[in-house]
């Protein structure tokens, strides 16, 4: 495993120095720029006006409201355009570098394929780590310094957005010793997806107390951690939030979340090793 | 294959020479019986350590330049050769203005000779050359050609995988003739030769003695001299690698 730093700095050059990352740089300033606008004009709209009637009455806090509801909504475009640039970075790692002839060169090297392996795995987290607190902070500046709000948790949620997004980064690792680039980016957008339709009905399971839908986003969640990490960090954000404002809050599109238990670090630390384990073993027998 | 010995691999497409190359690299896992790459296991730690490789189809980072590429090839085959190294491989090759250009700036034929420069850093016992000089115009080949002699001279073996059954020729110790994954012929060049006959030139024209052989050229000028002819030029004709390779393969030529 000497090889690993090389492979690291390697990838960590590649990543900057590749269009792809312009492109996420731009991309991203522009849903920085759009969110700062939305949580202007949401804000703007709570000190301007009067709460609705039954919400005063009820004495749900429209401000937290609010707030949860924008960050909410930063968190799910933070985690977005984080499992963009993960996917990015390793959807072509293998079968797709390796059918344009530029894995063989570096394969051939005494480094071994497991340091490939795992130098680009830790790469990738390390620049998407870097990316999802950038914005995370970010949207969460925006938050405090247009409506005087913030998460009940800072932390925890932007810990579980990178854990996350490393997950999605270890699965598009995997899906990259078999599939090849374009097959892999369509499998990881398509499980990403899948993911969060589970989390959103087990959104809905909670209000209509329908035990299959909890069940479905249950299972979902133990076999795509990333979704259950993302609900668990959406939680964490008004983990202190109680009374008519966290009814209200659950009826909305980010406001219904579940905790993840106790489990869910162990057992994301547990499936990346396990995800880890099966993508080496895969490399390791591929004929390139 | 001996130190220093340069052996040429020849056979149509789909004969099995690039896979018998990425077995000897351990790109490719073989199906049966083991190879060896100076003395270790082909594909093992200490076997990469020893070896360069050159693939057919290969490509690297256009975000890269020259310098920066094989810098990280020299960090990934342990090598402690620096910048001297760097600079001396970019210059054996012809690149040592193009130290600062990115691959995506350079011509195939450029990235060509990179490719070689790479397959040389950490100065490999053995080296494997897939198609090296498919890209290169007849400048670039002779730089390669005199590049492979001095390899030899300093105790590095080369397989040597091509269609120019030409440069082959002219480089090789050995060649091995494959043909739907077995050798069908092998040794070198001269022993594979066969004798065409003997040419000679006489007053009348050009006369052909077909089937002999270079020991019956003496013999043969002898007789004429002595019958009075006057005999300006003898030529000992052999088969050429081509004849020889097209009778090796048969039909095997997809």
């Amino acid at each position: 495993m000497r090889g690993v730093p090389v492979v690291v700095g390697y990838a960590l050059r590649e990543s900057l120095r590749r269009r792809v990352f312009l492109v996420v740089l731009v991309l991203t300033a522009a849903f920085v720029a759009l969110y700062w606008l939305g949580a202007q004009k949401a804000f703007e709209a709570v000190d301007e006006s009067e709460p609705p009637p039954a919400a005063a009455l009820a004495g749900i806090d429209t401000r937290t409201l609010t707030g949860a509801t924008l960050f909410g909504l930063s968190m799910f475009g933070t985690l977005f355009l984080g499992v963009v640039l993960a996917a990015f970075l390793t959807l072509s790692v293998v079968r797709g570098d390796a059918e344009r002839g530029l894995l063989q060169p570096l394969v051939v090297r005494p480094i071994g394929r497991a340091a490939l392996l795992v130098g680009r795995f830790l790469a990738a987290a390390a620049v998407c780590t870097v990316y999802v607190l950038a914005v995370y902070g970010a949207n969460l500046a925006i938050t405090w310094s247009t409506g005087s709000w913030r998460p009940d948790r800072i932390v925890e949620p932007a810990l579980e957005l990178t854990a996350a997004v490393a997950v999605i980064a270890a699965l598009s690792l995997l899906g990259s010793v078999v599939l090849s680039a374009t097959a892999n980016g369509i499998a990881v957008f398509m499980v990403f997806g899948a993911g969060l339709v589970a989390g959103l009905l087990g959104q809905i399971g909670e209000v209509l107390e329908s035990d299959t839908l909890r069940d479905v986003a249950e299972v979902t969640s133990w076999v795509l951690p990333f979704e259950a990490l993302y609900q668990d960090g959406l939680n964490a954000i008004t983990a202190d939030t109680s009374g008519f404002t966290e009814f209200a809050l659950q009826l909305g599109p980010f406001g219904g979340a579940q905790p993840g238990g106790p489990f869910l670090w162990p057992w994301t630390v547990a499936y990346l090793l396990l995800v880890g384990v099966a993508a080496l073993a895969a490399f390791a027998r591929k004929d390139l | 294959m001996e130190e220093g010995e340069l052996v040429g691999l020849l056979g149509p497409n789909g004969a099995g020479k690039s896979t018998l190359v990425k077995i000897g690299c351990g790109l490719v896992r073989a199906s049966a019986g083991e190879a060896y790459v100076c003395g270790a296991r082909a594909g093992s730690a200490e076997a990469r350590a020893a070896m360069g490789y050159l693939a057919e189809l290969f490509r690297f980072p256009g975000w890269t330049t020259a310098d920066e590429l094989l810098e990280l090839h020299q960090r990934l085959a342990g090598s402690a050769g620096g910048a001297e190294e760097r600079a001396e491989l970019l210059e054996l090759v012809g690149l040592e203005d193009a130290r600062r250009r990115r691959v995506e700036a350079m011509s195939k034929g450029m990235q060509q000779r990179l490719g070689i420069a790479q397959a040389l850093v950490g100065t490999p016992r053995f080296l494997f050359l897939d198609e090296p000089t498919s890209a290169l115009d007849p400048g670039g080949r002779r730089t390669v050609r005199g590049l492979l002699e001095e390899l030899r001279r300093g105790g590095v073996a080369v397989l040597l995988n091509s269609h120019l059954l030409s440069e082959v020729e002219l480089v090789c110790d050995r060649v091995a003739i494959l043909s739907r994954g077995s050798i069908v012929a092998e040794g070198r060049p001269s022993e594979l030769a066969r004798p065409r006959g003997v040419e000679v030139d006489v007053d009348g024209g050009t006369r052909l003695f077909a089937g002999a052989g270079r020991e019956e050229a003496p013999r043969i000028v002898a007789g004429l001299v002595a019958s009075g002819e006057q005999v300006y030029g003898v030529r000992v004709l052999e088969t050429t690698l081509e004849e020889i390779y097209l009778e090796a393969v048969g039909d095997d030529t997809a």
